[in-house]
């Protein structure tokens, strides 16, 4: 090819595809945005998604052009939802307020009441969607957050294809889907095919928190950047895998949700599931989105649902009796106002599981959940094989134990890995020590809350720690007969003593030898 | 949050490995009086300042907040002491309630005199804690002293608006740039800046714009005209413009750069009304006739645009101010982060500021 033939570069064309001044910067930017927010005067967006948009605020890591509309069935005046969102800032941010910035904030913010399946109320939004791009300049990318009751999930998602607002010609358009996705399989599916037919999958973020947490995004660091682990990741060396979730709090007056949910659908299905995944998938060629989901719906497809026959061996659920939580006596779950006295809600569930795979063949998984438990503890246990033969006396080792390597998610998100070590002493007698890392202690940075990093990979377009249709689907397929089982089942159910570690029945699931770690 | 708890040792006539051992015994004793208090494990900050001085740098390192080093030696130069005395401080700004974790922070105090600084890397290296890094600053300018430290240190940190002449600052960071990592907090004092440059540009029918740029206008604290060569080097660099030296007048900087898409006129000046150090406002000029300006407001930076129509707008770009301890306190964790556009930005700004 001769020089006159040479493709000319457009300089233009290359500023285009790359920013050059955002390369090499702490923070990447975040196109203009409007974030429409669904039920913006709920529990969701009072307690965490404006505290989160404020505290990105405060860190400067909104778009320069940004606004959030708050769209809910309350007749608010716009003054009123702002009096509202300052409100619920002040109480639940993690960090005092400047409340200059909290002033430009609320400038920012926008309602507009009605029925979600009010066609009224999407032309509204259509108009002022098309007010923002005109305020900015530019049209802005548009984020759908549905933080709204599960059953106006379809709804919403068909009134934005109805009125043309899920696509834009120059401009992404994104929909955000809050936890539970779907009751079972079956309405999963359904829900998936409402949202599929109005929006493609890379337009979808179904969120779950958890894997906005730092500690879960290490925990691809700590397996995928450490030579140390990959060698004892398997089954040789790991003996089994326990996953908690628990919770000191009853239901905080949320009867009317967790009565309909329970503990299974709430954590076990999506968090807990989620945990698994990214504690026995296989390290992905790239870190990108599709690739690391790829990788983790791996593990759900090797996951065998439990026959119905099966449950009670590898299930269990039970709720709170009335106990003692902190010194202060609290009632049991069916006398908390709003629950019927004959629910056969569980509000502890225990699940043993197995990845029949190469590398997990035989090993459980055990995830247990509960409310009104001894105290608030998210954990990933993994237990390692004891040692083959144990070459001190019986005296001095008798409380040796084997290695653990535990992944603290809250309170103190960390890492510990339990060791033996001597007892200093003339005598050779062991017993086991604990290296810690915590994350307080050595990064000199406070960890974002899960939704200030998950809404701002939403307005990024990164979907990574944002779960898949195909493995919402999964999580349902594994936890469907339980589910089928337990409604099929009368109660009433077992109990455990709010403040306990739950029922002692959760033995039966185990493994002989096996012994569930203390909350 | 309980109240704070500090223990305290100090020792006329001591040497470092007697401070070392009363560090370890308080660690072990604090640590056996409250298992909840743990000591911090994130880096070493190494201060060596005059003794006049030693007050308010320490009043300035405890206003950090949760940005704190793990461990903070600070070295106190009085000129004529010929031994070495101690005080070590541990604790948290929290007795931990059950449940709670509080990390402890340990400062060590050193008073010596200036015949110990050309051997200060023996005293300091025993007190500092392994395998962590460890950032030198010498806010005073002792810089034989932060020099021997080099073996020890992976990071200066320095403030290059505290050097009168700006191109004298350039080139001592360029000669620390040539050792070590540099931390700068006039380059930290920056960074929302570059920040909000980048993605005010984002938008990828804006980026072509970049091209165009004919004028940028930085205003700065009236001491801080390095903070403003830095920012103009880094869009210098970004850019592919080719600078020449400004010319100086009536307190202004102004001159011509050469970039791809043609000449472009600069101009730094101090702005009266900026009462503390870094950046006051900056505006951009395009070809095509578009104005954009930031200015420091009330919750983070006006940003102004006019269109080559006339069309007009204003808008926000939230963001709280962090303050002096702020900036410091980002420094010290951007100790701990890889930073590839300062030397670039350094390079540049000794250009723009040749002529003195």
């Amino acid at each position: 090819m001769g020089i006159a033939s040479l493709p000319r570069t457009d300089p233009d064309a290359a500023l285009v595809a790359e920013n050059p001044l955002a390369d090499g910067l702490d923070r990447d930017p975040v196109h203009p945005t409007a974030l429409v927010v669904f039920g913006a005067t709920g529990d969701l967006a009072r307690r965490k998604l404006l505290p989160a948009v404020y505290n990105l605020a405060h860190d400067g890591s909104l778009p320069g052009h940004f606004t959030l509309i708050g769209v809910a069935r309350g007749d608010l005046p716009d003054d009123g939802f702002r009096e509202l969102a300052a409100r619920s800032i002040r109480r639940h941010s993690r960090r005092e307020p400047d409340e200059a910035v909290l002033e430009r904030l609320l400038e920012r913010l926008d309602y507009l009441p009605g029925d979600f399946d009010d066609e009224g109320a999407y032309a509204a939004l259509h108009h002022r969607l098309g007010a923002a791009d005109r305020g900015a300049g530019l049209p802005l990318n548009r984020c759908f957050y549905l933080a709204t009751a599960p059953e106006f999930f379809a709804i919403i998602v068909r009134r934005l294809g109805d009125h043309g607002l899920d696509h834009h010609a120059s401009a992404a358009v994104r929909v955000v889907i809050e936890k539970p996705f779907g009751r079972d399989l079956e309405d999963a599916r359904r829900l998936n095919r409402a949202v599929l037919s109005v929006f493609a999958e890379s337009q979808v973020f179904r969120i779950d928190h958890y894997l906005g947490k730092e500690t879960v995004q290490n925990l691809l660091a700590l397996r995928f950047a450490n030579e140390l682990f990959e060698p004892i990741w398997n089954r040789n060396h790991i003996s089994h895998v326990q996953i908690t979730a628990a919770e000191d709090i009853g239901i905080e007056g949320r009867a009317g949700y967790y009565d309909a949910t329970g503990a299974l659908r709430d954590l076990v299905q999506n968090h807990l599931l989620q945990l698994l995944c990214h504690l026995a998938m296989e390290p992905p060629i790239e870190f990108t989105a599709d690739e690391v989901r790829d990788e983790k719906a791996k593990v759900l497809r090797a996951i065998e649902p439990p026959a119905p026959d099966d449950v009670p061996r590898v299930a269990v659920r039970a709720q709170y009796g009335p106990g003692t939580v902190g010194g202060e006596p609290v009632p049991g779950y069916l006398e908390e106002e709003g629950v019927p006295p004959d629910s056969t809600t569980e509000t502890y569930a225990a699940v043993r599981l197995e990845v029949h795979n190469w590398r997990w063949a035989g090993v459980p998984f055990y995830l247990r959940t509960g409310k009104r438990l001894t105290r608030k503890l998210t954990e990933i246990a993994v237990a390692l094989r004891p040692v083959p033969h144990l070459g001190f006396g019986a005296d001095g080792s008798s409380g040796v134990r084997p290695n653990q390597l535990v992944l603290v998610l809250q309170p103190d998100e960390g890492v510990a890995l339990s060791l033996v070590a001597k007892v200093p002493g003339t005598r050779m007698r062991l017993r086991p020590v604990h290296m810690d890392f915590l994350y307080g202690t050595t990064f000199l940075s406070q960890s974002p809350e899960a939704y200030e990093r998950l809404i701002l990979d939403v307005m990024r377009g990164d979907a990574t720690l944002f779960t898949r249709g195909d493995e919402v689907e999964a999580q349902w397929r594994v936890c469907d007969p339980i589910v089928r089982v337990w409604s099929g089942t009368p109660g009433p159910l077992l109990q455990y003593p709010a403040g306990s570690q739950g029922p002692p029945e959760a033995d039966s699931i185990l493994r002989p030898g096996d012994a569930w770690r203390r909350i | 949050m309980g109240e704070p708890c500090d223990m305290v040792w100090s020792a006329e006539r001591t040497t470092p490995a007697e401070v070392e051992s009363a560090l370890s015994a308080m660690l072990v004793q604090r640590h056996g009086e409250h298992a909840s208090c743990i000591p911090a494990r994130t880096l070493n900050l190494v201060c060596i300042v005059d003794a006049r001085s030693r007050a308010d740098l320490v009043e300035r390192l405890a206003r950090l907040g949760g940005y704190h080093a793990s461990r903070t030696i600070v070295c106190s130069v009085e000129p004529r002491r010929t031994v070495i005395s101690a005080l070590v401080r541990i604790g948290s700004d929290m007795h931990p309630r059950p449940g709670e974790l509080a990390v402890l922070r340990e400062t060590v105090v050193l008073a010596l005199g200036e015949r110990h600084l050309t051997q200060l890397e023996s005293i300091v290296d025993p007190l500092v804690v392994a395998d962590l890094p460890t950032v030198v600053w010498s806010p005073a300018d002792y810089d034989d002293a932060v020099r021997a430290l080099l073996g020890l240190s992976q990071v200066v940190l320095l403030d290059s608006v505290d050097e009168p002449v700006p191109i004298e600052a350039m080139w001592r960071a360029r000669r620390w740039l040539e050792h070590a990592r540099v931390v700068d907090l006039a380059w930290v004092r920056t960074a929302p800046w570059r920040e909000r440059l980048a993605a005010t540009f984002d938008p990828p029918p804006l980026r072509p714009d970049l091209r165009r740029i004919r004028g940028v206008t930085v205003r700065h604290h009236a001491g801080s005209a390095v903070a403003a060569l830095l920012l103009v080097g880094w869009l210098a660099e970004r850019l592919g413009w080719r600078l020449s030296p400004l010319a100086r007048g009536d307190r202004r900087r102004e001159g011509v750069a050469s970039a791809p898409g043609g000449d472009l006129r600069i101009v730094l000046c101090p702005s009266p009304r900026q009462r503390v150090q870094g950046l006051a406002g900056m505006t951009l000029e395009t070809g095509s006739g578009r104005t954009l300006s930031l200015n420091r407001a009330p919750g983070g930076l006006l940003a102004r645009e006019r269109e080559h129509g006339g069309e007009q707008r204003a808008w926000t770009l939230l963001g709280a101010s962090r303050g002096e301890s702020g900036i410091l306190g980002e420094a010290i964790r951007q100790a701990l982060m890889p930073e590839r556009l300062y030397g670039p930005a350094v390079a540049a700004a000794c250009t723009l500021a040749a002529n003195r």
